[in-house]
């Protein structure tokens, strides 16, 4: 019978597709990892698939009776993620993406992209956070439909909120006659991206692989423009496990990068003459720099102004060895600032405002009546109503919607063009007072560092220089939250490299810390970058399951507890409550310290695998355990060191 | 030397030996207070200092304008009335500040580099 032979010819041809696949294996290679080795075109099929469906041509039909199917949706989702040149994908594993993930394992090699094998959803989506700060480029994230997407929401909001570019694919059965009863049900959803909607910048759930290709690439440049941030792509489970039709009809748009909006010419030459005439001008920067190249040239334009810069740390803008970082003195100039220069500045208002945490939460401004202010911005261009990541609204004299960075270069030409001999002058003379404040500053600091110096639980002070002094000489990024050390690390390290500093969370959501810095560590895998994460205690128990992925990957990170056996910012406040009310002032303590019993975070961590010691509250047996630590790492391996240590 | 003079000297190093051990006691309570009070929270456990309040040693205020500031802070710093905190246990908080040894001076710290170096 016509049906029975083709069916017979399709299992033969199908067997020598499979060997002509293991053929090009070399001997102690799989089958996968020769896969891998095959080149994917941008727009083109795969020569994989190429092969397979040549020499295999199976009819659909010839499949459903056998109960095979050969060229199935996903891997043509693996060619668009590989034509996106998504290095990583952050795997919680879960059915609704099994289709995909058998793809990217067997049709792609594992290889770019590479799963990384996360335990919780929460954890993969802050994989991708802290991998795109340090690379410059994002990752995906693949997350279960219903409840994956749920656990992630929390990091994909950080991520938002820190304008972090991510890929999110999340799994769903858009087809309510294909979905098994029960689960399949429960794990469905008729709009899926609802749940995160009002935190990613881009979402589709394509109906089709051709409307999958073109979203999944208009998701990627959208994310990756001016102001960047997380996009979704529903991977519907039908598209990923029925057969492709016709593979060669089939196109992937090419990968494009948008060029990013730079400030409009009569706009950037008024901010100009604004600066160049200023005599007390400040510059405020908070995500300003994208790249090494962004940190020089703030520090061209700082210069070329002889102005103080204040960073608020959202990246690292700013080396702290510069005589015109003057952060820890903000108060001041903000105070006797003529103009204030933001730089893709989060929160405009509490640059030049505060609140008090007082009853009736009284606010006062800081900046003089006739300060004006210059406020360039991506932000400008997008906004979304209902989190409040907008932050209360200061009108700028001059607000510019453009990226910063992409500006820069046209704002420093214009400065020098308004820059007469008399203003020359002028500028010139803030040099010797600017060089004497910075120095003042640090020797300030040095000063407060020394507080505390012997005391246990350690200073947090003591416990930044112990690290400084065995990683300054070496290649080395700071990938965590420097405000919970006090900011003792800018305050005291050198930081002059972009990749020294990734910034804060962005959300202030809890269980940024330790996903995003293995994230950093990742891209910091294999360039010699050492990745030191100062890890706070109930940060590290929201997720701390990332340790395994870093055991399982051989990811080196260098985690330094900063155990303060507290959710610390929390007893602040709890004190704060009970002292306004005049109630038990020992009550603070009830849900905000992490005790009775203490968590071994060394025991954790060595049951998932990873090397550790602890706890350290003897501040002189530090030095020696960080050595041993960092000895670890340099081998190519995770390890923590717990510390228990002063509260902030 | 007289032996009535002799006696008061002795009896002058006994009330100053009961003195000193009454100051240990009150900087003992203090220590105590000032971790269980929460005043460590934003000031460290030696009053050192950080983000979240200014190092309250060395150079403790006198007492009496500690105890005003603790009373009626000026600006964020949560107010500690004599219902939560009395002013006993105020002074003895003062007593363990000012009993605490002084920390040692940043140029003697190796990991305290000057800038530059
Ligand atoms: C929630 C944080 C917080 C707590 C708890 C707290 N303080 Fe403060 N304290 C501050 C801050 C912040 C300041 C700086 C001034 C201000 O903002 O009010 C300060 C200032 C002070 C000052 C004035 C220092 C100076 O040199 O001017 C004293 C004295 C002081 N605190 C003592 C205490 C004592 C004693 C306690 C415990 C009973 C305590 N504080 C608890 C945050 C706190």
């Amino acid at each position: 019978m016509e049906t029975n032979n083709s069916g017979r010819r399709g299992f033969l041809k199908g067997a020598l597709a499979a060997s002509a696949a293991t053929m090009v294996a070399a001997p102690g290679e799989s089958a996968a990892q020769a896969a891998a080795k095959v080149p994917a075109s941008a727009s083109g099929p795969s020569s994989r698939t190429v092969a397979a469906e040549t020499m295999g041509s199976h009819s659909a039909h010839d499949d459903e009776l056998t109960g095979h199917v050969h060229n199935p949706g996903s891997d043509f989702m693996v060619d668009v993620f590989k034509a996106a040149k998504i290095d990583y994908v952050a795997v919680m594993t879960a059915s609704s993406n099994r289709g995909l993930q058998e793809s990217i394992v067997n049709y792609g090699g594992n290889k770019a992209p590479e799963m990384i094998v996360c335990c919780h959803e929460e954890a993969a989506a802050g994989f991708a956070h802290g991998y795109a700060k340090m690379a410059g480029k994002p990752m995906a994230c693949m997350v279960h439909a219903n409840v994956g997407l749920q656990h992630a929401s929390m990091a994909i909001y950080n991520a938002w909120c820190d304008r972090v570019p991510m890929m999110v694919i999340a799994g769903n059965t858009a087809d309510a006659t294909k979905r098994r009863p029960g689960v399949e049900w429960m794990h469905t959803a008729v709009d899926q991206a609802v749940m995160v909607r009002d935190f990613v910048k881009f979402d589709d759930a394509p109906a089709s692989l051709q409307h999958y290709a073109e979203s999944f690439m208009r998701a990627r440049s959208i994310a990756t423009t001016p102001p960047m941030e997380p996009v979704l792509i529903v991977a519907d489970g039908e598209l990923q496990e029925s057969p492709i039709e016709d593979r060669q009809a089939l196109r992937i748009p090419k990968r494009v990068d948008v060029s990013p909006p730079e400030g409009d010419a009569r706009a950037v030459a008024q901010a100009a003459e604004m600066l160049a005439g200023a005599k007390n001008p400040v510059i405020v920067v908070d995500r300003a720099a994208r790249s090494q190249e962004g940190v020089e040239l703030l520090v061209k334009l700082a210069e070329a102004l002889n102005a103080p810069v204040i960073d608020l740390h959202a990246r690292m803008n700013f080396p702290t060895t510069h005589y015109l970082n003057q952060s820890s003195l903000r108060r001041k100039y903000i105070g006797a600032a003529d103009v204030i220069l933001a730089l893709e500045v989060d929160d405009l208002w509490a640059v030049a405002n505060t609140v008090s945490d007082t009853p009736g939460r009284p606010s006062k401004g800081l900046v003089k009546p006739d300060a004006r202010i210059v406020s360039i911005s991506a932000n400008y261009l997008y906004a979304k109503s209902n989190f409040g990541d907008l932050q209360r609204y200061q009108a700028a004299d001059l607000p510019i919607a453009a990226d910063a960075q992409a500006t820069l270069p046209s704002l420093i030409e214009a400065i020098a063009h308004a820059t007469s001999a008399a203003r020359g002058s002028v500028i010139a003379a803030r040099k010797q007072p600017m060089q004497a404040a910075f120095a003042a500053m640090r020797a300030a600091a040095r000063n407060s560092a020394a507080l505390g110096w012997d005391a246990s639980p350690i200073s947090t002070a003591r416990l930044c220089q112990e690290i400084w002094a065995q990683i300054r000489n070496e290649k080395w990024a700071l990938v965590s939250q420097p405000q919970f050390e006090s900011f003792w690390a800018h305050r005291l390290w050198d930081i002059t490299e972009y990749q020294q500093f990734i910034g804060h969370a962005g959300g202030y959501g809890i269980g940024y810390g330790l996903p995003a810095a293995a994230g950093a560590a990742l891209a910091c895998k294999g360039t010699g970058r050492i990745p030191v994460n100062i890890q706070p205690d109930g940060d590290f128990l929201m997720v701390p399951s990332v340790l395994w992925t870093l055991a399982h990957h051989e990811i080196p990170l260098l985690t330094i507890m900063h155990n303060n056996r507290a959710w610390h910012q929390e007893t602040m406040h709890l004190v704060r409550m009970s002292s306004r009310r005049e109630r038990d002032p020992e009550s603070w303590r009830h849900g905000t310290l992490i005790e009775a019993p203490y968590v071994d975070y060394a025991l954790v961590a060595k049951g998932m695998g990873v090397w550790a010691e602890g706890p350290i509250s003897d501040p002189a047996l530090l030095g020696p355990a960080i050595g041993r630590a960092l000895a670890v790492v340099k081998r190519g391996l995770p390890a923590l060191l717990d510390v228990v240590t002063q509260p902030r | 030397m007289n032996f009535l003079q002799k006696t008061s000297s002795v009896l002058l190093l006994l009330i100053g030996a009961a003195a000193t051990a009454a100051q240990a006691d009150e900087a003992k309570q203090g220590h105590e207070l000032f971790l269980k009070r929460g005043c460590y929270l934003c000031h460290g456990t030696v009053g050192q200092g950080g983000i979240a309040g200014p190092h309250l040693v060395p150079d403790t205020l006198p007492v009496d304008a500690f105890s005003a500031y603790v009373r009626t802070p000026a600006r964020e710093m949560p107010p500690f009335s004599e219902k939560i905190l009395s002013g006993a246990e105020l002074h003895a908080i003062h007593a363990y500040l000012i009993s605490l040894p002084k920390s040692p001076a940043a140029d003697s710290i190796k990991l305290l580099p000057k800038p530059g170096k």
